[in-house]
């Protein structure tokens, strides 16, 4: 294990008390409790920790936070690892095990090979203008294009860990919990209101962490401390730290993640209790964006070497960690804000060999306090060369000239093996553009900063491109009053606003990409988005092209495209491209911030709802009996629906004969709780069903069913169903299983949108009744014994209705058969159907009452001809295809009509419902063959309709079949061919019903 | 004529430091008027612009784009092409995009990445099940390449599918369309508008029509943001907003506009060689070259023109692609966003002369128009060039709303019983 060559022997927020052990690519180190993954490998001096994406060259660590661009890693190994996650955002823990993720090179492909003038044919958007011949090897290329893409490897096995959901209301969401963040959730949570304030690392202060400073005269990391005990104790605000607010949709409604296990500092390793992450949905009243503000580097030759660190970076782990990022550091800036980097190394005892000002005669309290400390600053002067290839070495200087626009005379070599650049600070505006608004170019800050709202929201602070510490305070406090106030709640007494010492600073300078002995691309590269290696080469060259949108950049050269999203490229890069189409940077414009802020966990988003939670399993009150019985079960819809009762030896065919002939022979016993079931009051209910219904219903007598069709506005049908009037003013309508919800979402739709005057209601009653229908010719036997009215099929006909008690229950009798059948359909509140089936299975065993299933079902319903929504139907068949013109009215208006008169639902020739023979009795044709008339030894062929149903049929000794065919109808007994694959089935048209078709049986043999 | 795109002008410019390369488009100002006009630069619109050059030699053409091209649908889809539809008009048509699609890269001289890795659709159930089969049957028997999979084999294939039977919705098959895949949404806008460029087409962006001019019952031309540009035919080709554009001359179109959602994941190494659907469980995946899984959602649940992504759909997307495939859990979602399709009540598109002489339209292509991009083009360009529709086309002209002959890709009426 290496010593922490890079510790500071005092200082940081670390704990020295806590050494952890952890791996890097194979190598054993060690760090403190308190490391990210990058500060402790940082006190180790890693050096390279990861290789570019496209031109594999070596990358060290760039940043200190989630702006970092090169040090993407592998987390652990296993069902937890973690791709892709930055070592910046590690929270270090003892055992901890990490790899490096783009290590390019492949036994395949090795671009690693690929010297520089190799790199020269890979421009940005190479891929467009090659790889095209030979024509089939586009996918050859691609395979290996594939294999070298792409950072960490998923796990192969599933998710051991949980993640929770959860919803929030507030009155002020403050989201980061730097100074101007803290100040203002304590102006807001000073009122009362109810506030959160969430903050993505698991420290508070943001900024402050990293700086050396008071507020209120204390040590801004006391101040802190208070203001958190503040916070704490006050009863409506709620502290989340570890929290990353990630998406601002409409309505102030804003998505949140909080890693309540991952990267905390234990080991991620163990199982724990409760989730390892969880979802915050928030809907705030206000929301005060304190999101601070990410530096973005100046763009010189070779500024992707090994050590090249943005300069807040190097005092961030100087200060916050006790890092020493090197020994030797050198400073490039084009503003103030990087001398606290330069004094900050000098303090802690590095040696600052040179700070490089782009500037000419910088002047102001921190180029003073630089120079009081014999630090080197060379003003006017710019980094022209870095030297070092897997590690910085030195870098070269040159002056630039008077105009600013190139360098001139002789080059200085300046020994450093780390070096922090400043091209000034980006206020983090994306929740703010996530939000609906569109931020503003600020000339002075050379930045974009927060535009009007467009949603209840305001930016402080950094954010806000208020950078000094005692303006952040400021904005800070009044953004959190004014939030509260707007959510109604005052000021109590006057609080005072904590300040801070200011420190002048002088405005920065723009120069967005540093002159060099040549232009950018022609021998160094000049690097903008290091994570997916775009350089300034390419975006002049998508500029030189035509592609002068910024959206048409980014897709062209895939900048800002990575995991980082371009935080620290994307400014530079449009930039670059105003300096390429001679424009300014406010005209060029950013392109969209879309969410997430920051990448989030697919599981946080999932939630629970996902395995056996996914979707709801319905189940009716008899599904344990079924399952006790050895039912299959077939989905349909949501709902689990027994497919048929196996019996030990049989095969499929051989349970559905024994099914079907108890049916026809004796009686059977189905589960029909799933198919839906409306509820319909009112005094306008009959005009209601007359409309939404083909037939009439107005004169159905009380205690009388009818079936009915739905037809959609365009004349095909969309359910069908009986429904049953109950009283004058009160019907029970069926759906079919599937569609139980969609048709009640249609009846509404009609009633609340188009016939508001119609006074009707509907409720879904499904899972109120257990429904069972007893069936075949000795049902009414069954029945007899289980109730007192009388069954006989005078007192009580087919298609009737009669309230009853059965076997002590009050139910709903109704007399339909989907089977041809003498059949009753006995409904009961749910709570009563499993006593009420086992009685009945008890009593019917004399009878041998068999159970039956939905196959079965089919099987029966299908010899009698009867249709099946959306198996004979596909939402392209009107009543009349289906030989059902019978049912449609010709008096009155209904849902449909007319289009059923429009030229295309009348011609000759549409598909019909047929019935189909196999001329080989015992051959069963697969459902969904495709039909001809004429078989052609190749396809294409001309298809002229397909089958719907088939079955091998108990009762008939064979096959039957239905199908719809175009012109069906006017073809009975003609012949019409199945071409499936190695062989086709010839078949003869018959009409739809095989079975009984003078409905002889349906009141009992 | 740009110069053309090969490995070996690669290497010439390399030697050149790459300051060589001309404009994949030029930018020029609009002329007073045309001979044609596309009203709308999305793939659709250039193909359309590109093949009235190429087959029907209408060269003085403009294409006008209120934004920049390809930044509606065209670069915000999930790329999925396939021709596995069921009904013969649309397999026929979509079937022709595709053939266009197979020579696309060579015939425009860019590379669009056309990657036929296979288009698998899940049976979940047993209505899946035969949907799936009359499906695969009638695209077979219309000579177009479609199976159907067991169980088993889907596994072999998406090893990190799980096909296991306990799931809340076991896979029970799968269709497979082979030479389905995806490819590059921005190459095919780009690759056209650099190909019909070449052939003297003028594509003007940051331009936005505003009116469609009209002279007793025949179109004019157009107002722009830049002015009046003059045409005696134009083509309204916004996908997005079509009724919106058509409304401009007075027309209403049987068109309802809805946000449709997608995201990305972090890139991650090849996990999944094939594209997977699934009606229902309601997702899509697929994993682009640089690694990451793109996936999709259904449409919103209301019309909107709003393009703003969701957390809601975001929240539903990710549970039913973890149900799909559990090893994905661990990964993170690195960007959503939405775009407005155009759907129409039978789920095809319109491709059709309109009452107004001289302007047509092109759109209802609802959540899977990419596909169609090039045919689309080709028998629109066919269409405003000879004033009448091409036989694939002609069922998908407007008359079927009130002939009623819909041709219904809802999927089949996706109802359980
Ligand atoms: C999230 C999502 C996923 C999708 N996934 C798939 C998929 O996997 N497979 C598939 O096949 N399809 C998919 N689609 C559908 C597909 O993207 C579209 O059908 C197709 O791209 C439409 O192309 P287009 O050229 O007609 O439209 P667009 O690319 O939208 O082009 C229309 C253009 O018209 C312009 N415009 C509008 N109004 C005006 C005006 N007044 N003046 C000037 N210009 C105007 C717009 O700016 C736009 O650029 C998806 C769509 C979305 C939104």
């Amino acid at each position: 294990m290496s010593a922490q060559k890079n510790r500071l022997g005092n200082g940081g927020r670390i704990n020295r008390g806590k050494p952890l052990r952890f791996t890097f690519n194979g190598r054993d180190y060690q760090g403190y409790e308190g490391d990210t993954l990058a500060s402790a490998l940082l006190a180790n001096n890693s050096g390279a920790v990861a290789r570019s994406f496209k031109y594999h060259r070596p990358r060290g660590i760039y940043s200190a936070g989630v702006e970092e661009p090169n040090a993407v890693v592998q987390l652990e190994t296993g069902a937890r690892t973690r791709p892709n996650l930055q070592a910046t955002e590690i929270e270090l823990y003892d055992g901890l095990s990490a790899t490096s993720v783009n290590c390019w090179p492949t036994v395949e492909f090795d671009i690693g090979a690929i010297n520089s003038l190799a790199a020269r044919l890979l421009p940005a958007g190479f891929y467009y203008k090659t790889f095209m011949w030979p024509k089939s090897f586009w996918m050859t290329y691609e395979r290996v294009i594939r294999n070298a893409a792409g950072l960490g490897k998923a796990p192969t096995a599933p998710d051991p860990d949980t993640y929770h959901k959860c919803h929030a209301h507030t009155d002020v969401l403050v989201v980061g919990g730097g100074p101007a963040g803290l100040a203002a959730a304590l102006a807001a949570g000073r009122t009362g209101a109810r506030v959160i304030l969430a903050e993505q690392e698991h420290d508070f202060g943001g900024r402050l962490l990293s700086e050396r400073g008071d507020i209120d005269g204390i040590p801004a990391g006391d101040w802190v401390g208070l203001a958190l005990a503040e916070l704490n104790a006050m009863e409506e605000v709620t502290v989340l730290g570890r929290t990353t607010c990630f998406g601002y949709y409409d309505h102030n409604y804003l998505g949140m993640v909080e890693r309540c296990h991952i990267n905390a500092a234990k080991s991620m390793l163990e199982p724990k209790d409760g989730p390892s992450e969880r979802l915050w949905r928030v809907r705030s009243h206000q929301v005060v964006l304190a999101t601070g503000a990410i530096e973005r580097p100046l763009v010189f030759a070779d500024n992707d070497r090994p050590g090249v660190m943005l300069a807040g970076a190097l005092r961030a782990y100087l200060n916050r960690y006790a890092v020493r990022p090197g020994r030797k550091a050198v400073i490039f800036t084009n503003n103030d804000d990087a001398y606290r980097s330069a004094i900050d190394l000098h303090d802690s005892g590095v040696e600052v060999t040179a700070l490089i000002d782009l500037r000419v005669d910088p002047d102001g309290p921190l180029p003073d306090a630089a120079r009081a400390r014999n630090i080197q600053v060379m003003d006017g002067w710019v980094i022209t060369r870095v030297l070092g290839n897997r590690r910085l070495r030195a870098i070269e200087i040159q002056r630039l000239t008077a105009d600013g626009g190139a360098i001139t005379g002789e080059a200085r070599r300046i020994d450093c093996d780390v070096l922090g650049s400043s091209g000034g600070w980006n206020p983090v505006v994306h929740l703010h553009s996530q939000s609906g608004a569109k931020a503003r170019f600020d000339d002075a800050l050379q930045s974009f900063v927060p535009g009007p709202a467009r949603q209840a929201e305001r930016s402080a602070g950094a954010a806000n491109g208020a950078f000094a510490l005692d303006d952040c305070l400021g904005q800070g406090h009044a953004a959190g009053l004014e939030a509260a106030k707007l959510a109604g709640f005052k000021s109590k007494s006057k609080t005072k606003r904590p300040t801070a010492e200011s420190i002048d600073e002088a405005p920065l300078k723009a120069m967005w990409i540093v002159p060099g002995e040549a232009k950018p691309g022609h021998g160094s590269k000049h690097f903008i988005d290091l994570h997916n290696d775009v350089t300034v080469a390419d975006i002049e060259l998508a500029a030189r092209e035509g592609f002068h949108s910024v959206e048409h950049v980014k897709r062209y050269t895939t900048l800002g495209m990575g995991p980082d999203q371009g935080k620290t490229g994307n400014i530079p890069g449009m930039a670059v491209l105003a300096g390429a189409l001679d424009t300014e940077i406010a005209s060029v414009g950013t392109t969209t911030f879309r969410p997430p802020f920051t990448p989030v966990t697919y599981g946080a988003l999932a939630g629970r709802d996902i395995g056996e939670f996914s979707d709801p399993a319905r189940k009716t009150a008899l599904h344990h009996w079924h399952e006790q019985a050895s039912a299959l079960f077939e989905d349909v819809g949501q709902w689990k629906r027994p497919w048929y009762y196996p019996k030990a030896g049989e095969t499929m065919q051989d349970s559905l004969n024994r099914e079907c002939l108890a049916v026809r022979h004796g009686v059977g016993i189905l589960d029909a709780t799933t198919l839906g079931k409306i509820d319909i009051q009112g005094p306008d209910a009959a005009e209601f069903l007359n409309r939404i219904y083909t037939n009439a219903w107005s004169k159905l007598a009380v205690g009388r069913c009818r079936y009915g069709l739905m037809l959609g506005e365009d004349g095909m049908v969309m359910d069908d169903g009986v429904t049953a009037r109950l009283a004058e003013n009160h019907f029970h309508m069926t759906t079919t299983t599937g569609n139980a919800a969609r048709v009640l979402g249609w009846l509404e739709e009609w009633l609340q949108t188009e016939w508001p005057e119609l006074k009707v209601y509907c409720n879904s009653v499904t899972e109120y009744w257990a429904t069972m229908t007893v069936c075949g010719p000795r049902s009414r036997d069954l029945l007899a014994e289980f109730t007192d009215i009388d069954l006989s099929a005078e007192a009580f006909p087919f298609m009737s209705f009669k309230q009853a008690d059965v076997g002590g229950v009050a139910a709903r009798i109704f007399r339909i058969s989907f089977t041809g059948e003498l059949s009753y359909e006995i409904n009961v509140p749910a709570s009563h159907g499993l006593g009420l089936w086992t009685a009945l299975m008890t009593a019917g065993e004399k009878y041998g009452i068999t159970p039956y299933g939905t196959e079965t079902m089919h099987i029966l319903r299908a010899e009698k001809g009867y249709i099946i929504v959306g198996q004979e139907t596909d939402g392209t068949m009107t009543p009349n295809d289906l030989g059902m013109d019978w049912i449609v009215s010709t008096k009155k208006d209904f849902i449909g009509r007319r289009s059923l008169s429009r030229t295309d639902c009348t011609r000759p020739g549409r598909k019909q419902l047929v019935g189909l023979l196999t001329d080989n009795p015992s051959e069963v044709l697969p459902e969904g063959a495709q039909l001809v008339f004429d078989v052609k030894p190749q396809p294409p062929m001309d298809m002229v309709g397909h089958v719907t149903s088939s079955y091998y049929s108990a009762a008939l000794g064979r096959s039957i079949a239905l199908a719809v065919v175009k012109g069906g109808a006017d073809r009975m007994g003609e012949t019409i061919h199945a071409p499936l694959i190695g062989k086709t089935v010839n078949c003869k048209i018959t009409g739809p019903v095989f079975y009984d078709p003078d409905g002889s049986r349906i009141d009992g043999a | 004529m740009t110069s053309r795109y090969s490995i070996f002008s690669l290497m010439r410019n390399a030697i050149g430091y790459h300051q060589g390369w001309q404009r994949a488009w030029r930018s020029p100002e609009p002329k007073p008027s045309y001979d044609a006009i596309i009203i709308g630069g999305g793939g659709h619109g250039l193909a359309t612009a590109y093949y009235l050059a190429k087959e029907h030699g209408i060269t003085n053409v403009a294409v006008i784009e209120k934004g920049w091209i390809g930044g509606g649908n065209t670069g915000r889809n999930t790329t999925i092409i396939r021709s596995n539809y069921l009904w013969d008009e649309s397999a026929r048509l979509y079937d022709k995009s595709l053939r266009l699609y197979e020579g696309l890269s060579q015939e425009i001289n860019f590379n669009v990445m056309l990657s036929q890795r296979g288009v698998l659709n899940l049976a979940h159930n047993l209505h899946d099940l035969r949907e799936i089969s009359r499906r695969v049957n009638a695209i077979r028997l219309n000579g177009f390449d479609s199976e159907m999979l067991t169980t088993e084999q889907v596994q072999a294939m998406v090893p990190i599918l799980d096909c296991s039977k306990d799931a809340r919705y076991p896979v029970l098959g799968a269709s497979l369309q082979k030479r389905g895949g995806v490819a590059r949404h921005d190459g095919v806008a780009w690759g056209y508008a650099r190909a019909a460029d070449g052939y003297g087409v003028d594509i003007i962006q940051n331009c936005e029509v505003t009116g469609i001019v009209r002279e007793g019952g025949k179109v004019t031309g157009v107002e722009t943001t830049r002015g009046l540009i003059n045409a005696p035919k134009v083509g309204i080709v916004t996908a997005g907003h079509t009724s919106h554009v058509a409304a401009m001359a007075g027309l209403r179109l049987p068109i309802e506009s809805y946000p449709l959602q997608a995201m990305v994941s972090e890139p991650i190494k090849p996990v999944l060689d094939c594209v997977v659907m699934s009606g229902a469980v309601h997702a899509y995946i697929s994993q682009s070259d640089r690694g990451e899984m793109v996936m999709g959602a259904g449409i919103d649940h209301f019309t909107s023109y709003a393009q703003r992504s969701t957390l809601a759909v975001v929240e539903q997307q990710m549970a039913a692609v973890i149900k799909l495939i559990p090893i994905l859990s661990r990964l993170r979602l690195m960007r959503q966003w939405a775009g407005i399709v155009d759907t129409c009540p039978d789920a095809s598109p319109i491709v059709s002369k309109t009452p107004v002489d001289g302007l047509y339209v092109n759109g209802g292509w609802g959540t899977g128009g990419f596909k169609g991009t090039p045919g689309s083009g080709w028998v629109f360009a066919h269409t405003m060039a000879r004033d009448e529709p091409h036989e694939l086309n002609a069922p998908f002209t407007l008359d079927r709303f009130t002939t009623g002959a819909l041709i219904d890709e809802h999927g089949a009426a996706a109802v359980a019983h």
